[in-house]
């Protein structure tokens, strides 16, 4: 109960779409979205397969809250094997368009072969088609999704849809639904568009009335909303400032890693802070952030929404990004901005705009420039590369040039969208690239923050906030303060954070509700919802499943221990400023703890005695 | 005060109850021309599939309604009104005075001039009369003929199809439901319906009905003959005007009213199917014969039989929604267009759905969909407000889904 | 006192609690599809507008029902659907200005706002107090009025 019991498969070869009874015993191990999905690939795809092969599989799945009143529960997550990493990628998206697939009946939709022509599936509750997506192929997300609604003429269409980018093989391009959410991580939308699948276009009006106990479920959904509201962090500091409130908190602190990770603290991290978007502007007096918005069932409302100065160079004479728009989160604000060294908020958010608009995360795009940045200064990238861009450290033209070739992955934008390992190589220093795993770093320096360096370098999808934020203990003291500086500990605590995340990302719940919630608060609602007894221990040691069972994946797929590692800069090169100055990160003392915790090998692979354990045998 | 409202429809039952508001001390008699209490004829079809009981079709469903609120029904028809001496005459002779007097006395259908048009199994489908008649007929696997697929033809084809009866539509024009319907929406509808088993013949005249063995036999002008167990007539209504010959009071296709419902003669008011009253998007004056129109007739009407002149009218939104087995087509005003207007339209032939909007100007005049069912009465708002559309004009033209939006963002200015 | 919803789409994030609040006081399940109050997202000016029934005077819905089936509670001032005797004509979703009733095909009859007798759950599940229920005087009832007018000018009742 509350899992639909349903799944979606749609084989774009044959252009079928059959439905499927769900595993149950799988939901019972796995519980949903992240961790189910993921069961579910393992079983189905070759780990070795060719991320971008029609052999690849891609599956965009809820979890067993999505749907219902619990606070945040809309998510969904896409779970394929990424082209980014060569890992599993598995990317959370909120907006609306994950409640609206359970609102049709079903608890994931499963995505295999590739059409031969471009389309798009329709699903309208128990109607599923694939119709041709001729008119919409080679557009952006935003029109794609004027498009749809129109063609069906149906408002209420939620839509995911890829942009120009994924169509033009950037291998960090996202999903994007509802205009400007996205699972935007790993490469989901590249996977996406080498399937010839354009968009999904879903309406739902059946509704989830199968919660295990309704009575006790509200007691605990109104119990956590309370919890949400007096926590002065997903009370007041998210709703005010979203994410962005962190960006002078870690610039103070010296984990604002900035100019492709050269340096540590920003100049002009204020321009570009959450406050800053609070400021009226000189030219029409309206600050840059017009409102906050909330996902579906979030009451949260760490979204922003914003607009961009219409008289910024950027858009001068496109009254077309004049209104507004999905604006700035932290971790795109700070790849756009100081990892480029750039200052200027509305060159940041018209960036960001492209980045929804055509559908490429704007992390992985913010640090592959910062790398094409550092390239260029040192002359290895010319300007007969860039057709004549200066792409220099701190140049608002050049961030909006570089976001425009990315739209469409045209001229350099092709390099761009390499992603910055690739884009290094082929420029001859791979060590510039501030990866894991391939994948880009988001913003916080590991070595102002000791704890995640080990949580960027054991990361399942690569270098990623989102799988193990201890952040939130090291910066905000949740659930308590531990010293950022400090290596004691961080092994304990970052696989603590990486099961308990695995869980939520697991339950159709947001990870922003962890600021004030922990599994505790998470479990009550789990088990009135659903089929078993769901205790906070229970859903921790599923998170402890699931990252093993990630982590086997990555290793039949032929990464090794060795690839748990972070670029030399991070291990050798000390921070020059702020309070970690002289610091790297310590990562050789905190990872053999780490593995050991894990119940690893000293190579980083489960022991049997582990996988027993956990069911994985 | 005496007020006397004949016919007891919509616009009678409302018009007595708004009187009954303004004017507590006032006696008021209803005027029935039909033995049930006062009902609707739109509630029919549902009566045809027994999703309600004939008390289900009553306008007012508490027992003692009408003494309760003072208002006497009387139950008898009406041969002759006088305004001279104010008063009405009555099918036995006798006669009763008035005040002010509301004509409400709706319409009946056409009788279609058709050899065999009175033979035993010809139906029209208006009363409740008459559904009991074609409740009898109508079982399952029976042969029907439905002459007429206009609205009402329309509202009781899905009771027929319900019923299991083999159904055959013959309609003269060259689409279903033209008076609501352009040809592409009617060609839609028309495929719908086809699509269900009912054989649409559009372009197509009864010549003539005959009997055969217990059965009746319907030639059409392009030739076939269908044979039938049933045969229900339903080619449009006509005011029920015929009874005011000589009473002075001015008629066209109905009663000639101004602008607060009163007809030429003083004291005189129509309302309602009877009333030719005025067209709020054409400013002509017309009869709409349809229950919103009714409805805002009779209020507005009693308003002014209270106090007179009080209450000056813009007219009525000609409207409808119609209901054909699941496919839910709508029209507002103008649909059919303005000259000079701008217009936009959107059709997904496969999924049967389509959205039409005028415009005049600044301000959306009229509009009919298929296969849209929510938030559309804002069509009504956006239509009536008469406030220019500014930006949405634009947007609607882009995107005529964003009604609602369109409305919030310009007659309620909350964007 | 009569108490009425008062809408203040400023302080509105677009979360649709309301709408899953709604839909499980009414249908028993969550599901926004069937929620009478809906949020409406303007995309272009950032804004979301939650939007339900006013319980306006006119009842236009009320005046329009051929049998009857919409009943004014007087407890609170609600229009409230009669389910048992409505046969889904559907004339009152047209006839409604405000686009506020909204036929239901899985039952085959409409559904509007009926205030939840008295306790609109919208209003307790809105965690930014866009919607509150409120004394009807302070919800600018004279500014939906106003609405009203200019909606069908000249055919509302006399004052």
């Amino acid at each position: 109960m509350s899992w639909t019991g349903n799944i979606l498969r749609v084989n774009l070869t044959k252009g079928t779409c059959k439905a499927e009874t769900l595993n149950n015993d799988w939901a019972q191990d796995y519980l949903g979205q992240r961790g189910l999905a993921t069961k579910y690939l393992v079983e189905e795809v070759d780990a070795k397969v060719d991320a971008l092969a029609p052999e690849n599989k891609m599956i965009m799945a809820t979890g067993p809250l999505t749907g219902t009143m619990a606070s945040t529960g809309g998510r969904y997550s896409v779970i394929t094997k990424s082209p980014l990493t060569n890992c599993v990628a598995c990317s959370n998206s909120g907006g609306f368009i994950g409640a609206e697939i359970k609102n049709a009946g079903w608890d994931m939709i499963i995505f295999e072969g590739k059409s031969k022509k471009p389309v798009y599936l329709y699903l309208v509750n128990d109607k599923a088609e694939l119709l041709p997506a001729d008119d919409i192929w080679g557009t952006t997300v935003w029109h794609t999704d004027e498009w749809l609604h129109k063609q069906h003429q149906d408002p209420m269409l939620r839509i995911a849809a890829v942009g120009r980018s994924a169509e033009a093989g950037c291998l960090y391009a996202a999903i994007v639904n509802d205009m400007h959410r996205a699972a935007g991580r790993s490469g989901v939308g590249t996977v996406m568009a080498s399937k010839n699948l354009k968009a999904i276009a879903v309406r739902g009006t059946k509704g989830i009335g199968n919660i295990k106990d309704p009575a006790r479920f509200m007691a605990a959904v109104n119990a956590g909303k309370k919890v949400l509201a007096d926590n002065a962090v997903t009370s007041q500091g998210l709703p005010t400032y979203g994410t962005q409130v962190l960006m002078n908190v870690i610039n103070e602190m010296g984990a604002l890693p900035a100019n492709n990770m050269q340096d540590v603290q920003f100049e002009g991290a204020q321009n570009v802070s959450g406050e800053a978007m609070h400021e009226p502007r000189k030219s029409d007096g309206k600050p840059n952030l017009t409102t906050n918005a909330g996902c579906f069932g979030c009451t949260i409302a760490c979204g922003r929404i914003s607009t961009i100065d219409k008289g910024h160079f950027s858009v001068e004479n496109k009254p077309e990004y004049w209104g507004n728009s999905g604006g700035l989160e932290y971790e795109a604000a700070w790849a756009l901005g100081p990892d480029t060294g750039v200052d200027d908020i509305d060159a940041l958010t018209y960036a960001n705009f492209l980045c929804n608009e055509d559908g490429f995360d704007p992390i992985s795009f913010g640090s592959t420039l910062a790398a094409a940045m550092e390239l260029f200064g040192m002359g290895v990238i010319t300007t007969k590369e860039t057709n004549g861009m200066e792409l220099k450290f701190g140049s608002a033209d050049a961030l909006v040039w570089a976001v425009e070739k990315m739209t469409t992955g045209e001229g350099f934008g092709k390099d761009l969208g390499l992603g910055s390992k690739r884009l290094c190589e082929k420029y001859g220093h791979p060590e510039l690239s501030m990866t894991v795993k391939g994948q880009e770093f988001p913003a916080y320096d590991p070595r102002g923050i000791q704890g995640m360096g080990l949580a960027y370098a054991t990361s399942n999808r690569g270098a990623c906030h989102l799988r193990g934020y201890t952040v939130a203990s090291e910066v905000l003291g949740i659930p308590e303060k531990t010293d950022p500086l400090v290596t004691e500990g961080k092994a304990g605590l970052v696989k603590a954070f990486q099961d308990a995340t695995a869980a939520v990302d697991s339950s159709g719940l947001c990870l922003f509700t962890t600021f004030a919630w922990s599994l505790e608060d998470i479990a009550p609602q789990v088990d009135a919802a659903c089929e078993g007894d769901w205790s906070a221990e229970r859903l921790a040691e599923a998170g402890e499943r699931i990252w093993n069972m990630e982590r086997d994946f990555n290793l039949r797929a032929g990464l090794t221990g060795a690839d748990d590692t972070l670029p030399k800069r991070l291990l050798k090169d000390a921070a020059k400023t702020g309070p970690a100055k002289g610091r790297v990160n310590d990562l050789d003392k905190m990872l053999p703890e780490y593995y050991e915790q894990r119940g690893w090998s000293n190579d980083g692979v489960p022991t049997p005695a582990t996988r027993q354990r956990l069911g994985l045998a | 005060m005496l007020h006397v409202v004949i016919g007891a429809g919509p616009a009678g039952v409302t018009a007595c109850e708004m009187l009954r508001d303004l004017d507590a001390a006032a006696r008021i008699t209803l005027i029935s021309g039909e033995p049930e209490p006062p009902y609707s004829r739109m509630a029919i079809p549902y009566l045809l599939v027994n999703d309600i009981k004939e008390d289900g079709t009553y306008l007012r469903k508490s027992e003692n309604y009408f003494p309760d609120h003072q208002i006497d029904v009387q139950h008898i028809s009406v041969t002759a009104i006088n305004p001279e001496d104010k008063s009405i005459r009555f099918e036995d002779g006798n006669s009763l005075d008035y005040d002010r007097l509301l004509i409400a006395t709706g319409a009946s259908p056409i009788q279609p001039p058709i050899q065999g048009i009175e033979l035993p199994g010809v139906h029209q489908c208006w009363t409740l009369d008459d559904a009991r008649a074609i409740a009898a007929r109508a079982l399952p696997d029976t042969s029907v003929v439905l002459v007429g697929a206009g609205f009402i033809g329309c509202i009781i084809l899905e009771a027929l199809v319900k019923r299991g009866c083999q159904l055959t539509v013959v309609e003269r024009e060259d689409r279903m439901v033209p008076r609501m319907l352009d040809n592409t929406a009617g060609g839609l509808l028309k495929r719908w319906c086809e699509n269900q088993g009912i054989t649409v013949l559009t372009n197509t005249a009864v010549n003539q009905i005959a009997e055969k063995k217990n059965k009746l036999s319907v030639s059409l002008d392009n030739g076939n003959t269908i044979t039938a167990g049933l045969v229900i007539t339903a080619a449009g209504v006509r005011s029920n005007i015929d009874f005011l010959t000589g009473s002075n009071i001015d008629t066209d296709q109905g009663i000639l009213v101004n602008q607060y419902l009163q007809s030429n003669q003083e004291g005189i008011f129509a309302a309602g199917d009877v009333a030719q009253g005025r067209d709020f998007t054409t400013g002509g004056f017309a009869v709409q014969a349809v229950q919103p129109t009714a409805v805002e007739h009779g209020r507005i009407a009693a308003t002014n039989m209270v106090k007179p002149d009080s209450l000056s009218y813009p007219g009525s939104l000609n409207m409808n929604v119609l209901d054909t087995l699941g496919l839910i087509s709508i029209s507002f005003g103008q649909w059919m267009g303005n000259a000079d207007g701008d217009s936009v339209v959107l059709l997904d032939d496969a999924q049967y759905r389509y959205l039409n909007l005028q415009f005049d100007g600044e301000y959306l005049t009229g509009a009919s969909s298929l296969g849209h069912t929510q938030h559309m009465g804002v069509l009504r708002g956006l239509i009536r407000s008469r406030v220019p559309l500014g930006i949405w004009k634009k947007r609607l033209m882009d995107d005529p889904t964003r009604l609602m939006e369109a409305y919030l963002g310009s007659v309620q200015s909350l964007v | 006192m009569q108490m009425s919803l008062l809408i203040d789409a400023g302080k509105c994030t677009g979360c649709v609690q309301c709408e899953l609040a709604c839909s499980l006081e009414n249908e028993g399940i969550f599901n926004p599809a069937k929620s009478r109050i809906r949020i409406f997202t303007f995309h272009y000016e950032g804004r979301f507008v939650p939007y339900t029934c006013t319980q306006c005077a006119e009842a236009w819905c009320m005046q329009a029902c051929p049998v009857d089936a919409i009943a004014y509670d007087a407890a609170t001032g609600a229009k409230v659907i009669l389910e048992a005797a409505c046969v889904g004509c559907k004339v009152c979703t047209i006839a409604c200005p405000f686009g506020t009733v909204n036929y239901n095909s899985d039952t085959g009859k409409v559904i509007k706002c009926d205030l939840c007798g008295g306790d609109p759950e919208c209003a307790k599940a809105c965690p930014t107090e866009a919607i509150t229920y409120v004394d009807a005087d302070q919800t600018g009832y004279e500014r939906m009025r106003a609405w009203a007018v200019k909606t069908d000018a000249g055919s509302t009742a006399i004052a």
